[in-house]
Order: structure tokens, then C-alpha cells, then sequence
């Protein structure tokens, strides 16, 4: 690790001015991707502002029909959150398969979704949930946050604040992990919205997206047998040491038709 | 006394050690300072394959805190030698293997991707590492050879070394074994690859110089399996100082699997710049480190053959294998492909005729040398693969086929084809319990259960055999090694009783701080808390050769065992003059020294007082009770067993679980089954890792892909099922504690088991190593 000075500010607009006055500032939220990266002197920022002090980017609220967890929710607490768990069993399920023990009591909601890791779980959420991602400056809707590979719709010192996901009827979510990383190689969510269907993929591409053919065929269809024509093209997918692209979109399609499975029985 | 039969042999005593590991009191290489410490980082190599050109350290030098930029010119010019291979293959021709000059730091030409060519001295770890980033070299790249396969017909990488070939080897009768091929009523052929592994130590290599200017001695701290074999290399071959003035210590060292028998650069140039410096230098490896630059094991390419007559008997054996060695010949690395591999083709069965031959071949990757298991798990794979294989072309029985070839208990002793004499056994024993463990007659209601949920079963067996108990000297050295194989033991009565021992083996986790004692209580008849164990230093105890090849306590026990006798013997004597007797009319037995056919007696306590306060004692004899004993063994021992796996493949996405994992094995007399079976679990761990989890992927470009634990995947609990483990015992007929040695049986035999068991379930031959979830499901699909 190289040296850096560090900073805890106390309020949003605090990070955002102590951001605006480094040569190379990054913020610190649970620092399960930052902190390694550094550590392997992948990363040299001059200046590291840990948003852990921020009252605002914590607390996690349950509507009957929003579910908002704020930015610094460690997964752990997601996972194990009553309300959530009651309202929105899927995220608490999913945020249960994130990394280790270690990983899910340090690593945050907003962390990982700003980060925008291909192979991260919480943005099958956000996507496949249709979540809205809270800044400090505005709302982003989840269809628009991801771009690319560990690229987001989010501008240099913005802030998550607090991401919205909306309840749908019902939502399931699987995923396949790598064995050494335990990352999702590919991650499918399917959500049912009184008949309308979203589908979060994470893994397979450079970022999270829509499964927009997989909608359509499951669209007041919502059986495993709709996607069984689907063709999930591999291009542009991932291909790496520990899955091809065509593996890839073969499993976006087993995860796909065992989250139906899941959620019709 | 209760306690001491409690404690006995055969007793399931818990680890002494332990205590001290898990509450955090152990003392490893990175846990010792010095006053006035400073520390290195390495420069290393970038490339897999470059020309070393210039190296400018003016802007690392004119750092704060930085001491010194050191090169492998610098090293070279002080006079030091070359890293040596401890082992001489002679080739096919009779001639020597052509070994590559290996120096410790490269000072002209880099061979594999984080090879060490200089180090920085600073005050600071931080400091040094950012100075060696900032010092500026400058390479011309070369093409690199990868590719073990292709090395012969690539360019070559080290001068005088033609065809990057180290050595054309062969052992056994080639003709012979041709002519039975060709008049077999079938051969059965197999092309195979052993995957590379990276060993990952719990505990990274560590290092620690330390030189007195005052007496000229140097102190080294490193993360060794055997110090006094260190001790000679740096000595003898290069230079660091002489063997009197040189002290290696090993102290707690968390895991080393192989890894750590050998001398490496780093660890040379810490105590050669700690004397150049006049400081303490101390070095600790990253995990990135461990995986560029600890030596790197198995990485076969084997076609073999196998001929069966009508009956299905094996008729011959030919194997031709490529192995991989490396940039440079490690330690070891030339002995595991060949007399660790060649020697074990006869496995378990009586197969007449066997030829085996092995290019041992230069690349660009890290050297490859022995890890758990060393040429043992892959002739164990080869023979055990092909067998089964066999069993299926002919629609036999594996566990019937099997059978008719295995070496009976009535043929031992027996001299296989390829020089080994196995000495005792019963195979069929031990195949029998693990049948009988796995319930295999269940096996087909559960393949069709499986079938019912949509899953793909399939089970495996792997009947293997292993040399241990490294090794009888003379054949070791007549075989090419260049030093004698036999262990060291101390046994030092203290004057209150209690019990010092001394052995030249090293324990990194095999619990030698416990089977030790319980052999020394047992004897004695004193507690185990009364025998204290000392290992892993040279300043202590007289000399060894270490831990590896599972000889810790065939070799090194057997030597204490010699050490006990005398020091009973010498008890004997003081105890029959006590007595007022002669000394054939004293027996020892439990603790006690007794007057034969008489209530008389002094317990050993007493007698080891009278050696060190001698009132009344034998005139013609010398004071104290300590003794030494060397030990050579007569021939290697030979654990074998069987191991029976089972795995159930989802077939949408080809994941395999491993569903139940059988061994049962004949290490010989047990003298902690607790710690036996812990050795077990951990090598079966080792052995599913290797079957369907680790894989060390360079690329074209010998670039190391699998650099970290995020990339290259060693087993965790939740990959292993709840293994079932059990012994059979054939006690070993030629040392005193009939003891084989078990600390690789786990990853020898149990890889074999497990891919039988996977190429059962998906109906093919063979599927590559590690079978991960995407060759299964391509298999599947294909």
C-alpha cells in the first residue's frame, strides 16, 4: 500500500468538498474492493475519505411497497434485516450470498453498487428490481446506472446515498459462483411485478443488465417452459480463465429457468 | 501410569502443539526481530523470458530510509555459486543430466515471470517495496517457452541445453515390454495430463540474516522443512559461509506441503546482504510472491499403455511421460518425475513388464519441484486411470480386474519390474473395508435415485501404493542424490527424569511435538508432559536431513527408537550396580528398572538422578544419560491402500459434487490415529483440490493467470463431504516402530478416485484435471 492521507468527514457535503480538494481522492465505504486493490498497489489515491461517520447514508426503511436501505448497510444487515426478509426476501438472499462472513460484515449496499464489479450481486438487484439509486445530487434509475465495466451513470464525487427498491409479488434470484472467488459467474434475478417481469443479470457481461428477451417470453408466462426458445446471445459477454462467453449464456439460462422454478414451484 | 498408557502408542492423544497455534503463541520466521532490523524487497522479473540489460538504481538509492540496491551482478561478483539440484539423473546414454546454471539472483538473463534479479534494503518493508518500484530496469523480451509439450521442439532457453531437454530417462525393460504389448490380447491407451499446482502454504516463505561481525557467525531464520540440509547447500555449493559459522533455524512453520524443502534465492540473498550490510535483513513473502516464485508441482504429459491377456492379467506397462521442470532444476525437481515416479508404475499389481521413459524439459515457468505426494500421485494417476479404463473396455468388474493382478500377501517380499522390493502389504484388505465403507454394493440403487432427481452419478476407485521413509542412503546415492537419506535422534535425560528429544526431522503441521513424545513416554514409562521435543534448528540439534516423503517417523522415529535402547541399556547398567546385580538380571519395563523374579526396583527417575549425582555408581562408567543415534533404513516403506470415491454431476450446468470420499490405508503400526487421520483429511483435501479444483495457467506469454487465491482455487470445507477414513495394518518389516508414514497417502491415491468416479458418471474416458463445471458440461454436450 502506498501512503495516502485520510479523511472522515461528518456530513455529505464535507466528503463532497474534501473529494473536490484531493489530487486523487477515492471514497471508503466498506473497503472489501478498495482496500485489497490498494493493498496489491493496484490503486494509489493521494487522498482515501471514509464515509463510514455520515449519518445519512445509513438506516434502512420498509414501506408495503419500498423497501430503502441506506448506501452504507453493511450486507450483512441486509441479510439478516426482519423487515427486509418479511418485504423482500429476495435481497436478503441474495446480499447472504456475497463474498464470506468477513466480506458481508464489512462490505456496504452502496459500495458495491458504486463500484459496478461485473461479477458483484447487488446489481441483479438493482437492476432486475428496477431500483432507484439516491445520490447526493439526484435519482438514477437503475436502467440507466450501468454502463460499463466499473462504469456508472455516476458523476467523479458523487455520492449513493440510499438505494429504493420497489416490492414486487414475488422475486427470486440465483446464482452461480466462481469456486475461488466466490463472485457470481453469472447471477440471474427474476422479478414479478402483478404480471409485469424484470430480469437483473450480473456476471455474464461487463455489467449488469436487462434480460429483455427473457421479459418477453415470460410476460403472463411466467413458467420455465417460456424461455426454453429464448436464444441468450454470448455476444459481448464475458470470457475469461473460469468461463467462456458461451458457458456464460448457458448459464444465464439454467439460473434464469431455476429462479422460475423458485417462484412458481 | 494410567495416564502414560493413555498417552501410549496407539493412543489418540490431541496435539500438544496445538494449544500454542490456536491461541495465536506460535513463533514463525516472521514473528523474530532484531535490533536494528532492516528489509528486503525483490526485484523480480516482469518477463517470462527476457535479456537483462541495465539496472539503474540511482533514484530507488536516493530514497529516505533506502540502504542498499543489491544485484545478482553484485552477488556474482562476491563470489557466490550457483543454487544446486541435489539429485544427478543419469539419462538413457549414461550420461548426466544437463543441468542449467541456476544462480541465485539472475545477473544476465531472466527465465521465468517474477524471478528474483536484485533486492532493495530499507528501513521499512513500505520503503523498500516502493524503492524496488522505482528502480529502473531495463529487458529485451525473448520468446518464452511454455508449453512442456512443445518445449523439445522450441527454442532453446538455456545455452548448451539443446531442445530445452534436461534429461531422456528410462527405467525398466523397453523390449520386453514392447514384445508383451505387441502379443497382448488388448492394449489399452491413455493420454493424460497431471495439472500444475501452486502449494499455497498457510505461511508464506519468510526469511531472516542476521551476522555477527564480533565471531563471524550467521544466524538464518527462514520457513524450512529441513535446516541442516539448508545449512549445507548454502555452505557447501554456494558460499554463503562456512558450515560452522552458519546457523539455520526453522522455527514454527505454518505448512509446507513440499515447498519448503528446497533452498531458495531469497533466503541466500538475505544473509548474504545482512552480512554486507551489518544489519539484520528480514524478508516475508506476499501471497502475489508465493505464487510467481515458490516452487510449483506435478504438471505431467503421459501417454501410456497398457496390455491385458484373455484373461484379463496385465501383460506390460509403457508409459512415456513429458515433465515439466521449470526455468531451472529446483532441489529436487529432477528426482520426482523420475526415481519418485518411474519406480511406483507397478502400483499395486503384478504386472511383469514395464518400460517407463520421461524427457525432463526447461520452460519458462518457476521451477517445479516436489509437492505432497512428489511422482507418487502421478504414477498413481497413470496406473490407476489406465487400469480402470481398461475394466471398462473389456466390461470387467473394476474392483474384479483389479483383484486378479494385485500382489498377494504370499508374494512379498516382491521385486517389481521397476526396482522397487515392496516388503509387505495385503491390498485386498484394505480394498475390502473400503468397499465394505462405501457400501458398493448400494452403489447402483443410488446411481438410479441420483438419476431419478436429474443428477449423474458415478464412483471410482484408486487402489494406490507409495515409497516412503526416505531413504536407504546408498541406493538414494547410487540412484544420483547427493546426500545420504538416514535421520538423527537425541534422547537426553535430564536429572530430574524429565525427557529432552532431539530429531533432525521438522514438523510444519504433521504434530511431531506429540507422536514423538508418545513413542519416548511409551518407552520410558514417563508422562508425555515429561518429554519435551526440539527440532528445526542446527545450533541445537546435531544434524538431519528433515520432513518430506512422509519419513519423519519411519526415518527420524526410528533413529530415536535407537537413541532410547541406549539410553536404557546405559540405565541398565547404573540400575543393576544400584541393585547390587548384574545387569542381565535388571528388566525395564513401564518406567521401572527391576531386579528379574523380585520386588526390587527404581523407576526411572531414580536412575536418572544417580546418572547425574553418581553416589553409587558403577566405577567404569561415565556419568549422565544421553544419547544419539543415527538411523539408515534398509529399504523404503511402502503405505498403500484404497480409496473409493463418489460424485453426483448436475447436468444443466455441469457442476460436480463430491458426494463421499472412502479411504482406507495401511500406514503400517499407528502410533496417534488421531493425527494420522488428520494428515489423511488433509491430503484427500489436496487430492480433490487437484482433481477437480487447482490448475497454475500461464499464458502464451508465460504470464502466471492464476496469481492469486481469487483466481487459482484450492478446496474449502463446503467443496469436501465428510470424508470416511480407516486403516488396515501390515506392520512394516524393517524398522523398529513398523511405521510406513502417512502424510501424502491423502493426495496420492484419492485424484485417480475421483476422476474414475467422474468419467463413470459422464460415460467417458477421461476428462481433464481439474474438471471444472464447464469441461463437464462440454463433455456433456458434446
Amino acid at each position: 500500500m502506498y501512503q495516502f492521507r485520510y479523511h472522515k468527514p461528518a456530513t455529505l457535503e464535507e466528503a463532497v468538498d474534501c473529494y473536490q480538494s484531493a489530487e486523487d481522492g477515492i471514497y471508503l465505504a466498506g473497503g472489501q474492493t478498495l482496500l485489497p486493490t490498494m493493498k496489491q498497489r493496484l490503486a494509489a489515491p493521494s487522498d482515501v475519505i471514509d464515509l463510514s461517520a455520515i449519518d445519512r447514508l445509513t438506516g434502512i426503511e420498509v414501506t408495503s411497497d419500498e423497501v430503502r436501505v441506506g448506501a452504507f448497510t453493511r450486507h450483512d444487515e441486509v441479510a439478516r434485516h426482519e423487515g427486509i426478509r418479511r418485504r423482500l426476501p429476495v435481497l436478503a438472499f441474495l446480499a447472504a450470498q456475497i463474498g464470506d462472513g468477513q466480506v458481508r460484515n464489512r462490505g456496504t449496499i452502496g459500495g458495491s453498487v458504486a463500484n459496478s464489479d461485473p461479477a458483484a450481486d447487488y446489481p441483479a438487484a438493482v437492476i432486475g428490481l428496477g431500483a432507484t439509486i439516491n445520490t447526493n445530487a439526484r435519482q438514477i434509475a437503475a436502467d440507466d446506472y450501468f454502463q460499463d465495466l466499473f462504469e456508472t451513470a455516476l458523476e467523479p464525487g458523487e455520492i449513493i446515498t440510499r438505494i429504493d427498491f420497489p416490492v414486487p409479488s414475488r422475486a427470486a434470484y440465483r446464482k452461480f459462483p466462481n469456486p475461488a472467488s466466490r463472485y457470481a459467474v453469472v447471477g440471474v434475478l427474476v422479478a414479478d411485478f402483478d404480471g409485469r417481469i424484470r430480469v437483473g443479470i450480473t456476471g455474464a457481461g461487463p455489467c449488469a443488465f436487462r434480460g429483455t428477451a427473457l421479459e418477453v417470453a415470460l410476460q403472463g408466462n411466467l413458467n420455465s417452459a417460456a424461455i426454453e426458445g429464448v436464444e441468450v446471445p454470448d455476444v459481448g459477454f464475458n470470457n475469461d480463465l473460469h468461463a467462456s462467453a458461451e458457458y456464460r449464456a448457458h448459464l444465464v439460462k439454467v439460473m434464469a429457468r431455476r429462479a422460475i422454478a423458485d417462484l412458481v414451484g | 501410569m494410567a495416564e502414560a498408557i493413555e498417552s501410549g502408542i496407539g493412543a489418540p492423544v490431541r496435539r500438544k502443539e496445538d494449544m500454542r497455534f490456536i491461541t495465536g503463541e506460535g513463533r514463525y520466521t516472521d514473528d523474530f526481530s532484531q535490533r536494528g532490523q532492516v528489509y528486503a524487497a525483490f526485484l523480480r522479473s516482469p518477463y517470462a523470458r527476457a535479456r537483462l540489460d541495465s539496472v539503474d538504481a540511482s533514484e530507488a538509492l536516493a530514497m529516505e530510509g533506502v540502504l542498499a540496491v543489491l544485484t545478482g551482478q553484485d552477488m556474482a561478483a562476491d563470489g557466490f555459486g550457483d543454487l544446486p539440484c541435489g539429485w544427478t539423473v543419469k539419462q538413457k546414454d549414461g550420461s548426466d543430466m544437463v543441468t542449467a546454471a541456476h544462480p541465485p539472483l539472475a545477473h544476465s538473463i531472466v527465465n521465468y515471470a517474477g524471478e528474483p534479479y536484485g533486492l532493495v534494503v530499507a528501513s521499512s518493508v513500505a520503503v523498500a517495496r516502493r524503492a524496488a518500484e522505482r528502480v529502473i530496469t531495463e529487458f529485451t523480451e525473448l520468446d518464452a517457452v511454455v508449453n512442456p509439450a512443445l518445449a523439445m521442439d522450441s527454442e532453446d532457453i538455456h545455452a548448451g541445453v539443446v531442445g530445452n531437454l534436461c534429461y531422456d530417462w528410462e527405467l525398466g525393460d523397453a523390449s520386453a515390454t514392447d514384445a508383451a504389448l505387441a502379443a497382448a490380447a488388448h492394449v489399452t491407451r491413455l493420454d493424460l495430463t497431471n495439472n500444475r499446482l501452486i502449494p499455497n502454504a498457510m505461511e508464506p516463505r519468510a526469511a531472516l540474516g542476521i551476522y555477527d561481525p564480533g565471531t563471524g557467525e550467521h544466524t538464518l531464520y527462514t520457513t524450512s522443512q529441513n535446516p541442516h540440509l539448508e545449512r549445507l547447500v548454502l555452505s557447501a555449493f554456494v558460499k554463503v559461509a562456512p558450515e560452522h559459522k552458519l546457523r539455520v533455524i526453522a522455527p514454527d512453520v505454518g505448512g509446507g506441503f513440499g515447498s519448503k524443502i528446497f533452498v531458495y534465492p531469497e533466503e541466500t540473498a538475505v544473509i548474504w546482504a545482512a552480512r554486507k550490510l551489518r544489519r539484520p535483513v528480514k524478508w516475508t513473502a506476499e501471497r502475489g510472491e508465493s505464487f510467481l516464485a515458490d516452487a510449483h508441482g506435478r504438471d505431467h504429459v503421459t501417454h501410456a499403455q497398457l496390455g491385458l491377456d484373455e484373461q484379463g492379467r496385465f501383460v506390460a506397462l509403457k508409459v512415456q511421460t513429458t515433465a515439466n521442470l521449470g526455468a531451472y532444476l529446483s532441489l529436487f525437481g529432477s528426482s520426482v518425475p523420475t526415481y519418485l515416479y518411474g519406480t511406483l508404475l507397478a502400483g499395486q499389481y503384478k504386472t511383469p513388464n514395464i518400460h517407463v521413459e520421461v524427457h525432463g524439459v526447461y520452460t519458462n515457468t518457476a521451477p517445479v519441484d516436489a509437492y505432497r505426494g512428489a511422482g507418487r500421485p502421478e504414477a498413481t494417476y497413470v496406473v490407476e486411470r489406465i487400469v480402470e479404463i481398461a475394466a471398462r473396455e473389456l466390461g470387467m468388474d473394476p474392483v474384479e480386474l483389479r483383484r486378479r493382478n494385485m500382489i498377494q500377501p504370499a508374494d512379498f517380499p516382491y521385486q517389481t519390474p521397476v526396482a522397487l522390493v515392496y516388503d509387505t502389504g495385503d491390498y485386498e484388505a484394505s480394498l475390502d473395508k473400503a468397499l465394505q465403507l462405501i457400501d458398493y454394493a448400494g452403489f447402483p440403487a443410488r446411481r438410479a435415485a441420483a438419476a431419478v432427481a436429474g443428477k449423474r452419478r458415478g464412483i471410482g476407485l484408486s487402489c494406490y501404493i507409495e515409497a516412503c521413509g526416505l531413504a536407504p542412503s546408498k541406493l538414494a546415492i547410487s540412484l544420483g542424490a547427493g546426500v545420504g537419506l538416514y535421520e538423527s535422534g537425541e534422547v537426553r535425560v535430564n536429572p530430574t527424569g524429565s525427557v529432552t528429544v532431539f530429531t533432525g526431522t521438522h514438523s510444519h503441521g504433521q504434530g511431531h511435538e506429540t507422536t514423538f513424545a508418545q513413542v519416548v513416554a511409551a518407552r520410558l514409562g514417563v508422562d508425555i508432559d515429561d518429554v519435551e521435543l526440539v527440532h528445526g534448528d542446527t545450533g541445537r540439534v546435531e544434524f538431519g536431513l528433515g520432513t518430506y516423503g512422509s519419513r519423519s517417523l519411519s526415518v527420524g522415529g526410528s533413529a530415536i527408537v535407537g537413541a532410547l535402547e541406549k539410553v536404557i541399556a546405559k540405565g541398565r547398567r547404573i540400575a543393576a550396580h544400584m541393585l547390587e546385580t548384574d545387569v542381565e538380571n535388571i528388566d525395564f519395563e513401564e518406567g521401572q528398572f527391576r531386579l528379574r523374579d523380585s520386588n526390587r526396583a527404581l523407576s526411572f527417575g531414580e536412575v536418572a538422578f544417580a546418572a547425574y549425582v553418581p553416589a553409587d555408581y558403577p566405577e567404569d562408567l561415565e556419568p549422565g544419560l544421553s544419547e544419539k543415534a543415527f538411523y539408515d533404513p534398509e529399504n523404503f516403506t511402502y503405505p498403500a491402500g484404497t480409496h473409493i470415491a463418489e460424485v453426483e454431476v448436475d447436468v444443466e450446468t455441469g457442476v460436480v459434487a463430491l458426494v463421499n470420499l472412502v479411504a482406507v490405508d495401511d500406514f503400517g503400526i499407528l502410533i496417534n490415529p488421531l493425527i494420522v487421520h488428520g494428515q489423511v483429511h488433509g491430503g484427500l483435501a489436496q487430492g480433490a483440490g487437484q482433481a477437480l479444483l487447482e490448475q497454475a495457467v500461464y499464458d502464451e506469454y508465460g504470464q502466471l493467470q492464476t496469481g492469486s487465491l481469487m483466481d487459482y482455487c484450492i478446496p474449502r470445507a463446503d467443496d469436501l463431504p465428510d470424508f470416511l477414513v480407516d486403516t488396515t495394518v501390515t506392520p512394516c518389516t524393517h524398522n523398529p516402530l513398523g511405521a510406513k508414514g502417512c502424510g501424502e497417502a491423502g493426495a496420492i491415491g484419492s485424484p485417480a478416485a475421483i476422476m474414475n468416479a467422474l468419467t463413470d458418471a459422464l460415460g467417458v474416458n477421461d476428462i481433464s484435471m481439474p474438471a471444472t463445471s464447464e469441461k463437464i458440461w462440454r463433455a456433456l454436450s458434446g
